[in-house]
């Protein structure tokens, strides 16, 4: 039968494609591309830490590599991954539509990022930029590595995920079937329309503010440079304006994911659609108002503080909103426990600690001393790797049958998921002790008393890509000799299992029309 | 007779497809609205911190050509509207010289932003705070203030070039493909682009030529 995949098999093809799901695939290969690039860097540095003195890099490449890992793993990685790769693929499905409302513009975003990637390869090839992630000036606007291409990649990558939010927001308004109402939709297409909010409103400003240090690195023009009346400070306000929103960009399509494969697996309805739902926009408003908790020691007046550090707590309620949804909707459900949900039992696991320790943080007396140090590195690391990463690989299993049309195989999943989890948990645990012992992030050489701890983080570090090297083996190997997929293995009532895998080119042969809602469990399955 | 635009297969008819090429216009808009705030924020903060230096560097900028160049953009603002209902009107003719004068306005805004720019730099104003100018005042917020100005006016000229660009190719597309009112919403969102950089202006305009009086 022809579907997505073989009705056409030339590499130009898929090269000038419009259909929106192999763009998706593209985009889910592209980004698992750069996740092996970051994680192998990620590699290197927590080898590097084996011994507290020099291991196995020098010290500049010790910066350059800590800053090329959080910069591809941040915008290469994290944000496009889900929405892009996932949101492209399933949006429209979902929506019971052919394609997203702008086609031309979606194959544009590929080629856009891919553009971006390029610039910021060939800065990162030559004398890769050591500034760390966040750029801050007056450093970025003088070091002599690179900084400027790998600034202007990330303002071109912008444009892609400006353009996803634009296409994602007009395609939910706009190409819904006929008799689905918004709140007909399955809970991702939320999530994504909540992150697309993100994206349209905070990528411009981190835009502008990165191509001013573009000017500044390139062209001494001196904006942040105090010595010229500059102010290092508006730098950070402007920056984290984007990049603390940029973690909910990274954080709300995982959630998106968790709410579709909890009531899937737990073939239930959502204890509350709309909780879900509406905490996302809590979500996305408030944090918009939270920046400032990345600058308590920087100068900030209490009163300030004060206010920035409560903003973020309320960032928790509408999470905890959204945990006790998921658990509330395993509760009692008939619970398939296969790979999908095991990666959601440690998102939450992972989320809860990672957000915990997040309040934490957000007040302004522990964070002045843990700022800067490993327990921050661990807090975020507990979101960026253990939601948002476990999110995704949830998402890839969980999906894997419809969009290849193979199944992958259960065994080896499970296996997958259990190395994922400990070694996530080796690596990442044992830095909020180091971090709260004192150890400062960032800095090649630590003191001796803290070795134990290292080499135990470096030891998980192994074991996770082990795992993850365990899972994209197996995927792969599945491809080949997996069994073909059913239209729908999980007996899920969400539309995106109504048509064949893998979907037809105009993804239904008919145009579907929407009699029930997506979590309609109470209703027998309807066979086709 | 003119061209009906053509159904891409994803949508249901052709008032949907021009709804969401519209709403797709509106929301790149708040993006860019954004993009602007950043700047706008740069310089409310430095503002704040110099604002002795700020009020004199917009007492130097020329007033009569700012407020000329005001006055040019707002009228190639309202060539357009014309241009849209004209087109809407099947006055196709109408529309795209309407649409022509329109980018004949965004040309003489360039040019008059331009000759502004030479003079500037003929005082030896460059941005970063480099020329002879910034020997003789050598307080660094005048080098942020001039850089600001560039820096501001610049991004807003690299939208105004663009803008003239679309303008000018729409008006050829609109007498090529013999466009009539059944497209007259491309030409409305075309012109929504066009109606933004104008107001980004409205907001340059005060922001350095207007607010020049001490407090």
């Amino acid at each position: 039968m022809k579907n997505y995949l073989n009705h056409e098999t030339t590499i130009w093809s898929w090269l000038s494609t419009k259909d929106h799901k192999r763009i998706g695939v593209m985009f889910l290969v592209s980004v698992t591309l750069f996740l092996l690039v970051g994680g192998v860097f990620a590699l290197i540095l927590r080898l590097e830490h084996l011994t507290p003195d020099s291991t196995i890099v020098s010290a500049n490449m010790y910066n350059q590599l800590f800053t090329l890992h959080g910069v591809v793993m941040v915008w290469l990685f994290l944000i496009p991954a889900i929405p892009t790769g996932f949101g492209n693929f399933f949006l429209p499905i979902m929506l019971g539509a052919k394609d997203v409302a702008f086609p031309r513009l979606n194959l544009a975003t590929l080629y856009i990022f891919w553009v971006g990637a390029i610039v910021m390869i060939y800065g990162i090839l030559d004398r890769a930029a050591d500034t760390g992630w966040t750029f801050y000036p007056p450093y970025s606007s003088v070091t002599y590595t690179k900084a400027g291409p790998v600034l202007l990649g990330v303002f071109i990558l912008g444009w892609s995920t400006i353009i996803t939010g634009v296409n994602f927001i007009t395609t939910i308004h706009t190409l819904r079937a006929k008799g689905m109402r918004f709140m007909d939709m399955p809970l991702f297409a939320w999530a994504l329309y909540g992150v697309s909010v993100i994206q349209i409103l905070g990528t411009p400003v981190l835009g502008i503010v990165l191509l001013m240090v573009v000017m500044d690195h390139n062209f001494d023009w001196g904006l942040f440079d105090p010595a010229r009346g500059g102010d290092p400070l508006i730098y950070q306000h402007i920056f984290w304006f984007y990049s603390h929103p940029a973690v909910y960009i990274m954080i709300l399509p995982p959630m998106g994911v968790v709410s579709e494969i909890v009531s899937t697996m737990a073939h239930k309805n959502p204890l509350s659609y709309k909780a879900i739902a509406y905490s996302t926009f809590g979500i996305a408003f408030a944090g918009f108002l939270t920046w400032g908790h990345h600058m308590f020691t920087s100068g900030m007046s209490e009163f300030n503080a004060g206010i920035f550090g409560i903003l973020s707590m309320t960032v928790a309620v509408f999470s905890a909103i959204k945990v006790f949804t998921w658990t509330g909707t395993l509760y009692k459900g008939s619970v398939w426990l296969r790979t999908p949900l095991l990666y959601i039992f440690a998102f939450l696991f992972l989320f809860i600690f990672g957000g915990m320790t997040g309040v934490a943080v957000a007040a302004t007396s522990l964070d002045i001393h843990w700022h800067d140090t490993y327990f921050v590195v661990a807090h975020f690391h507990f979101i960026m790797v253990g939601a948002s990463l476990t999110a995704f690989l949830a998402a890839l299993y969980y999906w894997w049958p419809k969009i290849t049309g193979r199944m992958y195989f259960e065994g080896w999943g499970v296996a997958g998921a259990v190395l994922v989890f400990l070694g996530f948990v080796g690596t990442f645990f044992p830095q909020f002790l180091l971090g709260n012992g004192g150890m400062p992030r960032r800095y090649y050489h630590y003191s001796e008393e803290f070795q134990a701890l290292n080499v135990l983080s470096t030891a998980g570090s192994w074991v996770l890509g082990l795992g993850l090297l365990l899972v994209l083996v197996t995927l792969i190997w599945s491809l080949f000799t997996g069994e073909k997929a059913p239209a729908n293995p999980w007996n899920s009532r969400s539309y995106e299992w109504m048509t064949p895998s893998p979907p037809p080119k105009e993804n239904f042969f008919e145009t579907p029309r929407i009699q029930r809602g997506p979590y309609d469990y109470h209703l027998p399955l309807e066979r086709r | 007779m003119s061209a009906i635009p053509r159904l891409q297969h994803h949508f249901e008819d052709l008032p949907k497809q021009a709804h969401a090429a519209k709403l797709g216009m509106w929301l790149f808009l708040g993006s860019e609205a954004l993009f602007f705030a950043g700047l706008f924020t740069l310089y409310a903060a430095y503002r704040a911190h110099h604002p002795e230096i700020f009020r004199l560097g917009v007492a130097h900028n020329d007033l009569v050509l700012g407020t000329v160049n005001t006055f040019i953009l707002v009228t190639g603002s309202l060539l357009v509207s014309f241009a849209v209902n004209a087109l809407r009107l099947g006055r196709r003719t109408w529309a795209i010289l309407l649409t022509l004068g329109t980018a004949l306005a965004g040309v003489a805004y360039l040019v008059i932003k331009g000759f502004e720019w030479a003079r500037h730099m003929s005082e030896g104003i460059f941005p970063g705070g480099k020329g002879s100018f910034f020997v003789e005042n050598p307080e660094p917020a005048w080098a942020i203030f001039y850089t600001a100005y560039y820096g501001l006016t610049g991004f807003h000229v690299i939208h105004v070039t663009v803008g003239v660009g679309i303008l000018a190719w729409t008006a050829w597309w609109m007498h090529r493909e013999r466009i009539g009112p059944a497209a007259a919403y491309k030409l409305a969102i075309v012109s929504l682009y066009w109606h933004f950089v104008d107001i980004v202006w409205l907001f340059l305009w005060p922001l350095f030529y207007l607010l020049r009086n001490p407090a």
